[in-house]
This record gives structure tokens, C-alpha cells and sequence, in this order.
């Protein structure tokens, strides 16, 4: 690495013999090297990391009159969202004071990790989660296009025996618990999320659960 | 015959080549990174699974930790136009140089009236700037007003933007350059927090939103 350098302005040790003084060609690069290789290291740590990624989500439309009841929810989940809390059940509500056939709604806590939740989604939208396989082994095989598979996945979760997804929140539920149980749900290869108000009546039933 | 003289071979390298590399390195990655602007409030975001980067043409309103709102949009030209319009309605005057300042800004959270003092203060005394964020009671919905405005001047931009593509390009895809609405919020944010800000979206028929994630491992990948 290291060069010496021949020290300038000589010419006076051999006084016999006069001769143009050849001076070095090549310039110490090292300074240089070090800065190009130090300002490469920065542009390569910061450039890379710095593109955040988005997760996009169709909320449903405003409906200026809403009509009655709530509409029948055939094949749904809800997920009822507390601060680091997820509770859910499946189907129609039925508060207490008007049952259903099996009784009044009860939740079930679940957590945010991959027993917890993806478990739970995994299990309910296996009709879809198996004919996605059926439909990968195919584009894995070259007898699908890419394309194809992404229009087949398209009617796949949008067929009445795929999951629908329902979330509500509570006051307390933080942005990131939302996130989360997004995720998850897409994971899953729901078609169908909407985020909506909670009732009345579930906000009770979660605020007793929460008690517990 | 003549006696074969080793060179003696000098112990330093030519590091020529290796220079031209490095520089040539340092120069791509000059180009392609794009610098982040100083921002007046840090966002944790919560971590997703999701691969989609984030788009050209952004409208975005950032929910902080503390339920703040702030407001950003993306391209010079948008923001000068979009602003030309709050000035118009809230009747707040502002000199050619504030309004060249504010296109080049990023995020800001202060309301119309705190704007003027806002743009002349310097990068580190914003990030001091006291204010409550960008209003969004009903009774002064200051960031409705942001987004319709800045939708117009988004779309109209990305127009421009289509049009100079479509000269240059075969065929862009027209709906690459329409804006699009994000939702930055901070994990610890209260998600009631964030709803407020997308019922404004929702009032405005905007119902297709994006959450700004950072990357998280896909075990299915």
C-alpha cells in the first residue's frame, strides 16, 4: 500500500551530472481509496433499507342511510380488538337477551402469534388455503400461467364458502394490533375484510371478557 | 549471454481498476438513493408481511404516537397547487418564497393560521414547533380540506406525468400514476385515532387505503 514518495525539489546531492529530474507518475491513491470506499459503505447501508413497504385495505363505502339489520354474514369470523388483545367468534352475533340456536355469543381469546391467530384462520379458510396448493403445484409443474393463477385466486376468495373477515376495534386497540391481524388475515388469503364499528352489545360482552 | 536481471518488483499495487470500481459504485448508489427529508416526528411502524413498495404519487397522513396528525403529498408541483387553494379558502396570505419553501418540504402538522410562522423557521426549529397537528374536528376539518385539494392537484400531476411516459414509453399503466392514499401509523398509536383520519378518507369516497409497514419475515415465502 504504502509508497514513498521521492522527495521534491532535489537535484542538488549529484552536482556532476545534470539531468532532467524524472518525478513519479503515480499519486499515493490510498486517501482517495478510503474515502470512495467509505462513502460507497454509507450510500450501500442507507440506500437499501430506507423504501418502506405499504399493505393496502379496502374499507367499505359510506352509506348515507343505513338499511335496517346488518346483512347475513354467511361463513364470517369476527375479530373484536383490544389493546394486545384479540378475541373473536365465528357466524352471527346473538346477544344475550335474543339467543341463538346455540345459545348467546361467547368470545374466544386468541394471541397474535402463529399458534394464536394464523391457527384460527388457517383452519376456517382451509377451502380456499387447499385449493390455493392444488393451484401453486400447478404453476410450480409450468401448466398455469402466473397471471391465471392470480385470476383464479381472485374468484377463489371470492366464492361463498371462502372466509369473510369482519374486524371491529375498541377505544384501547393500537394501530399495530390492527396491523397485525391485517397481516394475518392476508396471510391466510382473505378475500373479504372490512373493518367496521363495533355494537353495542359486543362492546359489553368484550369490556366483561376483559374483566376475567 | 547476457545475465538475466530479476526486476525487482515494487511492493505496491496498481489500484487503479480498483478506484474506477469503487467510485463507479459510490456514483450508482448516489443516484439511485433518494434522501429522506427531515421529518418532524419519528413513526415506528407497526411490521408486515406485505411486498408492495411504497408508490410514486402519495398523499399520505401520518397518525404519531400521540395522535397527532400530520399531512404530506409528494411532487413540487402538487403541493404548490394544492396549498394555492387552502390559501384561497382560509384566506391566508403567503409570500412566493414561503410557498417555494412549503413545495420542497416533507411533512408538516400545523394548521393554516400557524403556517406562515412554521415556513419561516428554519429545519431544526420546526422540529421544536409546538402545535397540535393538522386539525380534523368536524367543525374545522383542515386535513378534509388537505385531501381534496391535494387530490385534484395529484391527479392532475399525474396526468403530466402520464402524458410525458406515454411520449416516451409504449403504453404506462394509467393507474401507476394516480395518486395514491397512505396511512402512516405509528404502532403505538390508538387505532381510534387512525379511524378518525380514515373516516375523513372514507367521507371524501376514498376507500382504497395503504398502511405503511416495515418488512417482517413471510414464512410461507
Amino acid at each position: 500500500m504504502a509508497e514513498i514518495a521521492d522527495s521534491g525539489g532535489g537535484g542538488h546531492d549529484k552536482k556532476g551530472k545534470k539531468r532532467a529530474k524524472k518525478a513519479s507518475t503515480r499519486v499515493d491513491m490510498t486517501p482517495m481509496v478510503d474515502l470512495a470506499f467509505l462513502l460507497l459503505t454509507f450510500f450501500v447501508l442507507t440506500s437499501t433499507f430506507s423504501k418502506p413497504k405499504v399493505m393496502s385495505l379496502a374499507y367499505p363505502a359510506k352509506i348515507d342511510k343505513p338499511t335496517g339489520d346488518a346483512p347475513k354474514l354467511n361463513n364470517g369470523i369476527t375479530f373484536l380488538l383490544s389493546e394486545d388483545k384479540v378475541f373473536y367468534y365465528t357466524g352471527e352475533f346473538y346477544p344475550v337477551d335474543k339467543p341463538g340456536p346455540k345459545g348467546p355469543t361467547k368470545l374466544i381469546e386468541t394471541n397474535f402469534g402463529p399458534q394464536g391467530l394464523r391457527k384460527v384462520l388457517a383452519d376456517l379458510n382451509s377451502y380456499v388455503l387447499l385449493r390455493k396448493e392444488g393451484l401453486v403445484k400447478k404453476v410450480k409443474a409450468k401448466q398455469m400461467a402466473d397471471s391465471t393463477y392470480a385470476k383464479e385466486m381472485d374468484v377463489l376468495k371470492a366464492k361463498p364458502e371462502a372466509l369473510k373477515v369482519l374486524v371491529k376495534t375498541d377505544k384501547k386497540a393500537l394501530c399495530k394490533n390492527f396491523v397485525d391481524l391485517i397481516d394475518e388475515v392476508k396471510i391466510a388469503e382473505i378475500g373479504v375484510i372490512a373493518p367496521v364499528p363495533i355494537l353495542p352489545a359486543e362492546l359489553i360482552l368484550l369490556e366483561n371478557e376483559l374483566k376475567k | 549471454m547476457p545475465k538475466l536481471k530479476v526486476p525487482k518488483s515494487s511492493p505496491a499495487i496498481d489500484m487503479t481498476p480498483m478506484v474506477d470500481l469503487a467510485f463507479l459504485l459510490v456514483t450508482f448508489f448516489m443516484l439511485a438513493a433518494s434522501f429522506r427529508p427531515s421529518e418532524p416526528v419519528t413513526v415506528n411502524t407497526p411490521t408486515s408481511t406485505s411486498e408492495t413498495i411504497i408508490p410514486e404519487n402519495i398523499i399520505m397522513v401520518t397518525v404519531a404516537s400521540d395522535g397527532k396528525v400530520y399531512f404530506n403529498l409528494s411532487g413540487a408541483e402538487a403541493r404548490k397547487e394544492a396549498l394555492t387553494s387552502m390559501m384561497g379558502k382560509y384566506g391566508i396570505g403567503l409570500n412566493k418564497e414561503q410557498i417555494e419553501k412549503f413545495s420542497f418540504m416533507s411533512t408538516f402538522g400545523c394548521s393554516m393560521n400557524e403556517l406562515p410562522n412554521y415556513l419561516n423557521l428554519s429545519g431544526d426549529a420546526q422540529k421544536q414547533f409546538v402545535t397540535k397537528g393538522i386539525p380534523i374536528d368536524s367543525l374545522n376539518n383542515q386535513l378534509k380540506d388537505w385531501i381534496s385539494f391535494s387530490k385534484k392537484a395529484a391527479l392532475n400531476s399525474g396526468k403530466t406525468a402520464y402524458e410525458e411516459a406515454k411520449k416516451s414509453n409504449k403504453n404506462p399503466n394509467i393507474d401507476d400514476f394516480k395518486p395514491k392514499y397512505i396511512i402512516r401509523a405509528d404502532g403505538k398509536a390508538l387505532y381510534t385515532k387512525a379511524e378518525e383520519v380514515i373516516d375523513v378518507f372514507r367521507d371524501l369516497n376514498i376507500s382504497n387505503l395503504n398502511f405503511v409497514t416495515s418488512t417482517e419475515f413471510n414464512p410461507f415465502k
